[in-house]
């Protein structure tokens, strides 16, 4: 298998699948909608109306490009040439926006009135709340009680957004939670209901939607870096828990052999099942929210309770293509603990004057990884998210939160 | 020689009372672990056919009834291992069982084994409502060297084509989900009386309905229009304020 059948279109195959991985294991009553949303998503990428919309929006709405920025101080810091893709600069403060807005625009042009997500750190749920306030769409958030307290910000945002808020208890009540609940309201209504789901996961075609939406990241950083240091980086990072920011900045790079991929999971507190949310890393393969990938569960396959200080990453699954593409070695997956991401975000603070995301802080934490076995190198890192949502738990984590 | 699939078919079409057949849903080691084969042994006298939950830490398909009593069975410890175990030393039942799974506890146990221990234990076939027509070949096909029935279930939004084809490939019977929507949800009985006239014309097997089928009056009312019903959420819900199971699906059918 080469480079270019991946960049290619060869994936996903007209089943969904991604190699073995992906697919589409649904409710009888979801197969006709799936149907329904893949014919109308590959007719309107197809369609340079509705590309023209959606670039226009990208520039005027959403702030695209974004800016990349040389990290002087912290590069110096870490010995290596350090760039950020700043898609904490984006509109509502993180690169999901890039995804609502797209998958909202879908929406609407496929008839739909009223649109249901899930949302975890809430960042999706702020994204397409505000894209269906942009579009006129009526839109419903299922979010868990977990998360709602702890990214409460989020939460008051989407609800000045025009958002309704419908807070999860069963289960997990976190990210895991707020899918299934969102999958029974879609199940109820799946004729006009429009599900606008967040993540690189979920049945065919949410991963390759959800990658098209988002690959304008990787496409954009590449050009840009290209521009300014004249070369292509050796390795370009990304955090990863369902895996869409980081399939975002992948995959136009999969073609570039030189340059490495990496992508970095949730640690958590420790190894132990339950203790964090590694699931490339540490999990097997099985089926949850509709497609066959890597998971966490145990040996009966009940998928099992996750932990990360992050509420992005909080998630016991990932997309079908991160499954493929460590398969084939193409990328490579580690973690990071909650610790060493906290200790990433205040040098990024202190250096840089950005106060990333607890989620990104996973990918910069994975570059001070990198840069410790690869000094001197160029480095890419998607900066997937703005941290002014994570004020809170940043200061329950520690008393001095500015010597983190 | 009978198949499984087929005595499934037969017991489904003459129902023991009545006009319809009623096949009570269970989740396995729901209440309890320990008195569970003696519920199934009483309920099994009342039904025609009996569907066993697995219980699923993610049961998408499911309202809150349904999530309540896996989250028990499965804090109970129950898990595909211990139904075939307790199938296998409950000894024989009145009615056919057909076990309701999602696919990753399946899946983590084994779809060869499963076919072949489930067989072994007297299992009748397999319902998975997430396992769509297009992606259950390899399942499909153990079921039919086992002579087990895969049971599809087809919805009030499934296209013509596609309902004829379900029906045509569904083993035992064809589960006809009543609503759009989850388990445990009301019922409109005119609309779901026209919807199982549809399913009918077209399939050749018994069709079972089910979602939202509560009580007697439910029952009576879709005689006529499936030739039986299945009863979920309603029962576990019986079961959970401490009732005789055996009794409640005796009451489903006017003697």
């Amino acid at each position: 298998m080469t480079w270019d059948s991946l960049m290619g279109g060869a994936f996903p195959d007209a089943r969904g699948r991604y190699g073995v991985w992906g697919g589409r294991y649904v409710p009888e009553t979801l197969v006709g909608a799936l149907e329904r949303l893949n014919v109308g998503a590959r007719e309107a990428l197809a369609d340079t109306g509705f590309i023209d919309d959606l670039s226009r929006e990208l520039h005027d709405w959403v702030g695209r490009p974004t800016p990349l920025t040389r990290c002087k101080r912290l590069g110096a810091h870490w010995g290596i040439d350090l760039w950020l893709k700043r898609e904490d600069l984006a509109h509502t403060g993180a690169h999901k926006i890039n995804n609502a807005l797209g998958q909202a625009l879908l929406a609407k042009r496929m008839g739909a009135k009223r649109v249901v997500a899930e949302t975890g750190a809430g960042q999706h749920g702020v994204a397409t709340a505000a894209a269906c306030a942009h579009l006129g769409l009526e839109c419903t958030v299922y979010m868990g009680a977990v998360d709602i307290k702890r990214q409460s910000a989020n939460v008051r945002r989407m609800r000045l957004l025009g958002a309704k808020i419908v807070s999860v208890t069963s289960g997990s009540a976190t990210l895991r939670a707020a899918i299934n609940e969102a999958m029974r309201d879609w199940v109820s209504d799946p004729e006009t209901t429009f599900y606008l789901l967040g993540s690189a996961v979920g049945p065919h075609p949410y991963p390759w939607l959800v990658r098209e939406f988002q690959s304008v990241i990787g496409r954009e950083a590449r050009r840009q870096i290209n521009e300014r240091a004249d070369c292509l980086p050796d390795v370009a990072i990304a955090c990863v828990g369902g895996g869409s920011n980081a399939i975002g900045l992948f995959h136009p790079f999969i073609r570039d052999a030189s340059v490495k991929l990496w992508g970095i999971e949730a640690g958590g507190r420790g190894d132990a099942l339950g203790d964090h949310s590694a699931t490339i890393t540490q999990g097997s393969a099985g089926v949850l929210h509709g497609s066959f990938s890597v998971m966490l569960q145990n040996d009966d396959g009940q998928v099992q309770e996750t932990h990360s200080i992050s509420a992005g990453l909080d998630y016991p699954g990932v997309g079908p293509e991160h499954a493929l593409l460590n398969e084939l070695g193409r990328a490579r997956y580690r973690s990071v603990t909650d610790a060493q991401a906290m200790e990433a975000l205040g040098e990024l603070c202190r250096l840089e004057g950005i106060l990333p995301a607890i989620e990104s802080s996973h990918a910069l934490a994975g570059a001070k990884l990198w840069a410790e076995e690869n000094p001197g190198t160029t480095v890419l890192v998607n900066l997937s998210g703005r941290g002014d949502k994570d004020l809170d738990i940043i200061e329950g984590y520690s008393a001095t939160p500015e010597a983190i | 020689m009978k198949t499984p699939s087929s005595l499934l078919e037969h017991a489904i079409r003459s129902p023991k009372r009545g006009n319809v057949a009623i096949m009570p849903y269970l989740t396995a080691g729901y209440p309890n672990k320990e008195d569970f084969c003696e519920l199934l042994q009483a309920v099994s006298v009342e039904a025609d056919a009996i569907e066993l939950g697995v219980p699923f830490s993610d049961p998408m398909a499911d309202g809150a009834t349904i999530q309540g009593s896996s989250e028990v069975a499965l804090a109970n410890g129950v898990s595909v291992r211990w139904i075939l175990g307790m199938l296998a030393s409950c000894g024989p039942l009145q009615a056919p069982v057909v076990l309701m799974s999602y696919l990753n506890p399946l899946l983590a146990y084994g779809l060869r084994n499963l076919v072949r221990d489930a067989a072994d234990v007297g299992v009748h076939g397999f319902i998975i409502p997430d396992l769509p027509d297009e992606e259950g070949e390899q399942l499909d096909q153990l079921c039919e060297d086992a002579g087990l029935a895969r049971i599809q279930l087809v919805t009030p939004v499934t296209s013509s084509d596609r309902l004829r084809r379900l029906c045509h490939r569904s083993g035992g019977f064809v589960y006809a989900v009543t609503v759009t929507g989850t388990t445990g949800g009301k019922l409109d009985i005119g609309q779901v009386s026209a919807y199982l006239d549809r399913v009918r014309k077209v399939s050749s097997k018994p069709v079972c309905a089910g979602f939202g089928i509560a009580e007697r009056s439910d029952v009576q009312a879709l005689e006529g229009h499936a030739e039986g019903v299945i009863v979920g959420s309603a029962l576990i819900r019986a079961l959970g304020r401490g009732e005789d199971g055996a009794l409640f699906v005796r009451a489903l059918v006017q003697d």
